[in-house]
C-alpha cells in the first residue's frame, strides 16, 4: 500500500514529526540543562532534515499520492526546503531569547507550523490545503502570544487568532460552494468548473490566502502582530509563513489558470491592483514608522506586492522569478530579524532612534544589517537585487510594463526608508555616550545564523544562475 | 616540442622550442631565486642556460647536416588567427638560421661567462647582489628575443624578436641608468638608453610599414609565402616599397647612415653587453634580415644598389670618425658601424654568404675586442684603485676620489699596458689583426669576400669597391693607432703603470674568442667554400667565388701600409702625457671633424631636435595650454558649461524638479500618515476594512 514515492512525498514532515517528539521528551528527561540544549537538538535536527530532504526526496516527476490529497513535484521539494531552512534560522535566533528559548512547546509549536507549510506546499485538495492551513495556523497564535507577561504578544497572539479565523471562514465558504456546485474537492477539478459565479467563488478562496500573505486589505493584522509576537517569531512569520502563503496561490492560480484559460485576464487585472495597492500602502506607510519592526512589517506588505508583481505574468518565468524572490526574501528578511532581535535581546529597544551609534557597538552586527537592508532596498550585489529584476522583468514580458514601472517607483520609497535605519546605524552617535561602553555582544547561535544568511544572501545576488535554475524547475512542473 | 620524434628519427629538430625555452627558464630562475643565491651561481645558471642553448643549436646543425640541409619547420602551436591572417608560432630551422643560432648562443654563453667576472668588478656594482641578478635575468631574456628573432618562420615572428631584442638593448644600455661610466649619479646612460631606443623606433616604424604593405599585398608574413607571392608579382614598385621600408629597419637596428647615431651613445651599458649586444649579435639582425628577405631583394636591382651603397658609405664615413676617437671603446663603436657597413653592403651587392661570413668573423674577432677593452678598463680601474688606496688612509682616499675624475677608457691615458697586462695585449693583438684583415686571421678571409664581390661586380653597383676599400685601408690604421697608444710607448699616468691583469674567468673566454678569431677564417677558405655550400641550401644563387691574388693583395699591401703610417706616427714618437694628436696638424679641420664625429649629432640636433622640440613646446605650451585649455577649456567650455549648469541647477532643477520631487515627498509623507492613522489597533475596524475591501472586488466580479 505504501511505495517510497508516497513516504518520499511526505518524507520531511515524518522526519520533523519524530524531531518534535524527540524534543517532546527530552524536555521532559532532561532535568538539568543550560537552556540551549533543546534549541540547538531541534536546529541540528532540521539541518539532519534539510540534508536528508535535498539529498534523497527530490522528485524526478510530478505525482499525486494518497489517493490525490498531495502532489509530490518540484515545487512542494523546494518550498519544503526554503521552510526547513527558515524554520531552522528561526530556532537559532529563539534560543537565547528569555520566556521563549528554554521552553520545549515554542520548539514543538515551531515544527508543527513548519508541517503545516510544508503541507501548504503540497496539498492538491481542498481538505488537505485546509487542514495544512490551520495547522500552520494555530501553533503561529499560539507562538505570536507565547509570553503571556508581554500585553503586546498576547494581544498581537489574540488579534491574530481572530483575524485568522475570520478569514479561514471566508475561504471555508469559498470552499463549500466549489463542493456544493462541483461534488469534488480535488484542486482540479476547479478547472472544469464552467459557473459564472466561478471567478467570485475563487475570490473567496483567495481571501485565505491574501490573509495569510498580508495583501491589502488584508494586511491590517500584520503590523500590531509583528510589533507584539517575539522578534524571532515575527522574523518566521514574515518569511516562511508568506512564502507558504504563496506556493498555495502559484499552485492555485498559475497552475489552474495558464495564459490560454478565460478567467486569466480577470485574474491577471485583480492581482495587478492588489499589487499595487498592496506596495503602495506597505511602502507608503513604512516611511512613517519609528518602531523598526512595525517598519519591517509594512516592508514585508510591499514585499509581497513586489512578489506578486511576479504572479500577474501567469508564465513559467513568472513562477520561476516569484520562487527566486521568495528564496532571496527569506534570507534577507529573517537575516533582518535576527539583527533586531540580537539587538533588542540587549538594548531592550526596537525604536529606530535607539541604533543610533550601533555600529560602533557592534560592527560586525552593523555590516549584516547593511547587507539585510540594502538586500532589502534591491541593491546589487545583493539577493534582493536580483530577485526584483526577475519580478519586474516577469512583467515586462506578460505585457505590464505600468505595474514594472510602479514596482520601481515604490522600490524608491523603499530606498528611503531602509536608508534611513542605516543611516542611523552608521551616521548617529548614542547621545553623551561612549559607544565603546555599550557593547552588544552576539551569542553564538546568532553568530552562526548571521553568517549562514549574510553569506546566502550575498551568493544568491552574486551567483543567481544556479538559484534561478531552481527556481525555474518549479515551474516546470506545474504548467 | 616532441620528444617521440626526436627518439624515433634520431634527429634533433623538435628541440628547437628549447632554444627559447632555456634562456627563459633560466631568466626565471634566477627572477624566482635569485634573491637568496650569491653571484657565482647567479651567473652559473645564466651562462648554463646559455650554454645549453648552444648545445641545442650544435644539435640542430648536425641535424641538418645529417639531412642534407633540407628546410625543417616546427609547429609548436597557433598563435594568431583572424581571418586572412593565419600565423602559428612556428621555428624555422635552415642552414642560414642555424649559422645565427650558433653564432649568437656561441659567443652569447662566452660571454655570460666573462661578464660574472666583469660585473662583479665593475666600480658602479657596490655588491649589490640584485643589481647582477638583474643583469644575467636581462642578458637571458636577450638572448631568448634573440632566437626567437633568428628562429621565426614569419616576419611577425621575428618581429616579436626583433622588438624583444630592442627592449633588452633599451635595458641593459641604461643598466646603470643612476651612475654613469665614471661611477658619479647621473642620468646620461639613460639618456643614451632612451636615444637607442628612439632610433631605432625610426626603423622599426620602417619594418612595420614593410609588413603592413607585405601583408596588404600577398596576404601572408610567412616566409615561403611571401617570396612565393612575391615572385609572380606584376608590379615592381610594390616589392621596391617593401624592401625600402625594410631597410629603413634595417639603417635602425644594424646602425647604419642615417640611423646610426645610437650605437656610439650605446657603448653606455657595461661591456659585456656592447660585445654581445652592440658588436656581436643584435646589430647584426638587420644583416641577417636582409638575407632572410633575398628572394625579395634579388627581384629589385635599384633596391640592392641602395641598400650596398648605404653599406659602403657606412662603412667609410664611420672608419673616418673612429680615426679621430680617443675613448677605446668609442673607436671599436665606430669600427662596429664601419664593419656593419661592410656586411650591409655585401647583402646589398647579393653576396649573401660573404656577409654572413662577415657577420661570423666579426662577431668573434669584434667581441674579443670589446671584452678585452673592458678587461683594459678595469684593469686601469685597478690601478686607480691600487694607487687611490696606497697612499694613505681610507679617508683621504674617498678625498682623493672626488677632486679627481679619472677616465679609464681614455686612451690617452694609458700606455705601455703591454708591460702590465700581457695576456690582454695578445688577446687584443689577436682580434686587431684580424679586423684589420691581415693574412691569416678571420677578418682577412671573410673582408677579403666582400672586397672580391664588390670587385666582380663593379659594373652593377659602381664604388662601393673604391668606397670599402678606403674604409678598409682606415680600418687597418685607426687599429694601429689605437695599439700604439694602448699597448707601446710610455706610461702617460700613473695609472697605467699600476693596471692589473684581470682574472682568469674573464680571460678564458676570451682566449677561446682569440683562437675563433685567428682561425675562425676556416669557415669559407677558399677552396673548400664550407660556408658557401652549407647556405647553398638557404639561399639560392650563391656561389663560391675564385680566390683573386690581385684583390687580396691590394687589400693586404693598404692594410700594412696603413699600419706603417700609424706606426711612424704613434708608434715611433710615442704620444706624451698631454700632447695633442699628431694627426691634427697635418689634417687640420679634417681631424677636428672626425674628433667630433662630423658634427652629426649636433646637426641632427639642429635639423630635427630642436626644431622637433620647438613644435612640441608650441603644441603643448601654447596650443594645448594656452589656447586649448586655458582660453577653450577654461573660458569657452568650462564657463560655458557653469553658466547653463547653473541655469539648468538653479531655475530649472531647484524651481521645478525639486519642487515637484519635494511635493512628492510632501504627498507621500501626509498620506503616509494619513493611512497610518487607519491603524488604529482595532480588529472590529479593520474586520470592516476586509469586509468592505472583499465585498467591493467580489461585486466588481460578479457585476462587471
Amino acid at each position: 500500500m505504501f511505495d517510497t514515492t508516497m513516504i518520499m512525498a511526505i518524507l520531511p514532515e515524518i522526519l520533523m514529526l519524530i524531531l518534535g517528539l524527540l524534543v517532546l521528551v527530552f524536555d521532559l528527561i532532561w532535568k538539568k540543562r543550560d537552556g540551549r540544549d533543546l534549541g540547538w537538538l531541534t536546529a541540528g535536527g532540521l539541518l539532519f532534515i534539510l540534508i536528508v530532504t535535498a539529498a534523497i526526496a527530490r522528485p524526478a516527476e510530478s505525482t499525486l499520492v494518497f489517493g490525490g490529497m498531495i502532489r509530490y513535484d518540484m515545487m512542494s521539494y523546494v518550498f519544503k526546503l526554503l521552510f526547513i531552512f527558515g524554520s531552522m534560522m528561526t530556532s537559532f535566533f529563539m534560543m537565547d531569547i528569555e520566556q521563549l528559548g528554554k521552553r520545549g512547546e515554542a520548539y514543538i509549536l515551531l515544527l508543527v507550523a513548519t508541517i503545516g507549510m510544508s503541507l501548504m506546499a503540497s496539498s492538491a485538495d481542498l481538505i488537505m490545503l485546509y487542514l495544512a492551513i490551520e495547522t500552520t495556523s494555530i501553533p503561529m497564535y499560539v507562538l505570536a502570544g507565547f509570553m503571556r507577561d508581554d500585553e503586546k504578544s498576547t494581544e498581537a497572539g489574540f488579534k491574530y487568532l481572530l483575524f485568522g479565523a475570520m478569514s479561514s471562514t471566508i475561504m471555508l465558504y469559498g470552499f463549500s460552494l466549489i463542493f456544493g456546485f462541483t461534488g469534488t474537492t480535488a484542486l482540479t477539478a476547479i478547472t472544469d468548473f464552467t459557473l459564472p459565479l466561478a471567478v467570485g467563488i475563487i475570490f473567496l478562496m483567495m481571501v485565505g490566502i491574501a490573509f495569510k500573505i498580508s495583501l491589502a486589505p488584508l494586511h491590517f493584522w500584520a503590523p500590531d502582530v509583528y510589533e507584539g509576537a517575539p522578534t524571532p517569531i515575527t522574523g518566521y512569520l514574515s518569511t516562511a509563513s508568506k512564502a507558504a502563503g504563496f506556493a498555495v496561490l502559484l499552485r492555485l492560480f498559475l497552475g489552474l489558470f495558464p495564459e490560454t484559460s478565460p478567467y486569466a485576464p480577470t485574474w491577471t487585472m485583480i492581482m495587478a491592483v492588489l499589487a499595487t495597492i498592496t506596495m503602495t500602502l506597505g511602502n507608503a506607510v513604512a516611511l512613517s514608522q519609528t518602531n523598526i519592526k512595525r517598519m519591517l512589517a509594512y516592508s514585508s506588505i510591499a514585499h509581497a506586492g513586489y512578489a506578486l508583481v511576479g504572479v500577474v505574468s501567469l508564465s513559467e518565468l513568472g513562477v520561476g522569478s516569484v520562487t527566486f524572490y521568495l528564496i532571496a526574501y527569506v534570507m534577507t528578511n529573517l537575516a533582518a530579524f535576527g539583527v533586531i532581535a540580537a539587538f533588542s535581546r540587549v538594548a531592550g529597544s526596537d525604536e529606530i532612534s535607539d541604533y543610533a551609534g550601533m555600529s560602533r557597538r557592534n560592527p560586525t552586527l552593523a555590516l549584516v544589517a547593511l547587507v539585510a537592508f540594502l538586500s532589502l532596498t534591491g541593491m546589487p550585489p545583493f539577493g534582493g537585487f536580483v530577485a526584483k529584476v526577475f519580478v519586474f522583468a516577469a512583467a515586462v514580458k506578460a505585457d505590464m510594463i505600468w505595474l514594472a514601472v510602479i514596482g520601481v517607483l515604490n522600490s524608491i520609497i523603499g530606498v528611503y526608508y531602509y536608508l534611513t535605519v542605516l543611516k542611523v546605524i552608521y551616521l548617529h552617535r548614542m547621545e553623551g555616550e561612549n559607544e565603546e561602553a555599550h557593547p552588544i555582544p552576539i551569542t553564538r547561535p546568532y553568530a552562526i545564523a548571521l553568517t549562514v544568511l549574510s553569506f546566502a544572501i550575498l551568493a544568491i545576488g552574486i551567483v543567481f544562475g544556479p538559484w534561478f535554475n531552481i527556481a525555474s524547475s518549479v515551474a516546470e512542473g506545474l504548467f | 616540442m616532441n620528444l617521440s620524434e626526436t627518439v624515433n628519427t634520431g634527429y634533433f629538430f623538435g628541440l628547437v622550442p628549447l632554444l627559447v625555452f632555456f634562456p627563459i627558464a633560466g631568466m626565471l630562475f634566477n627572477m624566482i631565486f635569485g634573491g637568496k643565491m650569491s653571484e657565482k651561481a647567479i651567473g652559473t645558471v645564466a651562462s648554463a642556460a646559455s650554454g645549453l642553448t648552444f648545445v641545442v643549436a650544435v644539435l640542430l646543425a648536425y641535424s641538418l647536416s645529417a639531412t642534407h640541409g633540407e628546410l625543417h619547420q616546427v609547429f609548436l602551436a597557433e598563435w594568431i588567427h583572424i581571418g586572412e591572417l593565419q600565423l602559428d608560432w612556428t621555428f624555422r630551422v635552415d642552414t642560414l638560421s642555424v649559422v645565427m643560432m650558433l653564432v649568437v648562443s656561441g659567443v652569447g654563453t662566452l660571454i655570460h661567462i666573462y661578464a660574472i667576472g666583469y660585473m662583479h668588478e665593475d666600480v658602479r656594482f657596490k655588491d649589490d647582489v640584485r643589481r647582477f641578478r638583474r643583469f644575467f635575468v636581462f642578458l637571458n631574456l636577450f638572448i631568448a628575443m634573440m632566437m626567437i628573432l633568428v628562429s621565426g618562420d614569419s616576419y611577425l615572428m621575428l618581429f616579436v624578436g626583433w622588438e624583444g631584442v630592442g627592449l633588452c638593448s633599451f635595458l641593459l644600455i641604461g643598466f646603470w641608468y643612476d651612475f654613469n661610466i665614471l661611477g658619479q649619479k647621473s642620468t646620461e646612460n639613460a639618456e643614451a638608453g632612451k636615444k637607442a631606443f628612439i632610433a631605432n623606433r625610426v626603423g622599426d616604424f620602417g619594418f612595420l610599414l614593410a609588413m603592413f604593405t607585405t601583408f596588404w599585398h600577398f596576404g601572408s608574413l610567412q616566409f615561403d609565402a611571401v617570396f612565393e607571392s612575391a615572385s609572380h608579382h606584376p608590379d615592381p614598385v610594390v616589392i621596391s616599397a617593401i624592401t625600402l621600408f625594410m631597410l629603413i629597419g634595417v639603417t635602425g637596428k644594424s646602425a647604419q647612415v642615417p640611423l646610426y647615431v645610437w650605437l656610439p651613445d650605446a657603448m653606455a651599458g657595461p661591456t659585456p653587453v656592447s660585445a654581445l649586444i652592440h658588436a656581436a649579435t643584435m646589430v647584426t639582425a638587420g644583416v641577417y634580415l636582409v638575407v632572410r628577405s633575398a628572394p625579395l631583394y634579388n627581384l629589385v636591382h635599384s633596391t640592392s644598389y641602395i641598400v650596398a651603397m648605404i653599406g659602403a658609405v657606412t662603412a667609410l664615413f664611420a672608419a673616418t670618425i673612429a680615426v679621430g676617437q680617443y675613448d677605446i671603446k668609442k673607436v671599436l663603436a665606430y669600427s662596429t658601424i664601419s664593419q656593419l657597413g661592410f656586411m650591409v653592403a655585401a647583402v646589398g651587392m647579393g653576396a649573401y654568404v660573404a656577409g654572413i661570413f662577415h657577420l661570423a668573423t666579426h662577431a668573434f674577432f669584434k667581441a674579443l675586442l670589446f671584452l678585452s677593452a673592458g678587461s683594459i678598463i678595469l684593469g686601469m680601474e685597478r690601478g686607480h684603485h691600487h694607487l687611490a688606496h696606497g697612499h694613505g688612509d681610507h679617508d683621504d682616499a674617498d678625498a682623493h676620489h672626488d677632486e679627481e675624475v679619472f677616465d679609464p677608457g681614455d686612451m690617452r691615458n694609458m700606455g705601455n699596458l703591454r708591460k702590465q697586462m700581457p695576456v690582454t695585449f695578445w688577446l687584443y693583438m689577436a682580434g686587431t689583426l684580424a679586423l684589420a684583415g691581415i693574412f691569416p686571421f678571420a677578418g682577412f678571409w671573410s673582408k677579403d669576400e666582400i672586397l672580391l664581390d664588390a670587385k666582380l661586380h663593379a659594373e652593377h653597383y659602381p664604388g662601393v669597391y673604391w668606397l670599402l676599400a678606403a674604409a678598409a685601408f682606415l680600418t687597418a690604421f685607426y687599429m694601429g693607432r689605437q695599439i700604439w697608444m694602448v699597448f707601446f710607448g710610455k706610461e702617460r699616468t700613473e695609472v697605467a703603470k699600476h693596471a692589473q691583469e684581470s682574472p682568469p674567468v674573464m680571460t678564458v673566454p676570451l682566449m677561446v674568442l682569440a683562437f675563433l678569431a685567428v682561425f675562425g677564417g676556416a669557415l669559407n677558405l677558399p677552396g673548400s667554400h664550407a660556408l658557401t655550400h652549407w647556405l647553398e641550401h638557404t639561399i639560392e644563387g650563391v656561389h663560391a667565388g675564385e680566390f683573386d691574388f690581385m684583390v687580396a693583395g691590394v687589400s693586404t699591401v693598404l692594410a700594412l701600409i696603413a699600419i706603417g703610417i700609424s706606426w711612424l706616427l704613434y708608434g715611433k714618437n710615442p704620444l706624451k702625457a698631454g700632447q695633442i694628436d699628431p694627426l691634427k696638424k697635418p689634417l687640420g679641420f679634417v681631424f677636428t671633424g672626425m674628433e667630433n664625429k662630423w658634427f652629426v649629432d649636433e646637426g641632427y640636433g639642429a635639423v630635427i631636435i630642436r626644431p622637433f622640440e620647438k613644435l612640441a613646446k608650441f603644441l603643448s605650451i601654447d596650443l594645448d595650454w594656452n589656447f586649448w585649455h586655458d582660453w577653450f577649456h577654461n573660458e569657452v567650455v568650462y564657463a560655458g558649461f557653469q553658466g547653463l549648469a547653473k541655469f539648468l541647477a538653479d531655475p530649472v532643477d531647484m524651481g521645478i524638479i525639486n519642487a515637484i520631487a519635494d511635493w512628492l515627498a510632501e504627498i507621500t509623507k501626509r498620506s503616509s500618515e494619513k493611512l497610518s492613522s487607519l491603524q488604529n489597533g482595532f480588529v472590529r475596524s479593520y474586520a470592516l476594512s476586509v469586509l468592505v475591501g472583499v465585498v467591493m472586488i467580489l461585486g466588481y466580479l460578479l457585476l462587471k
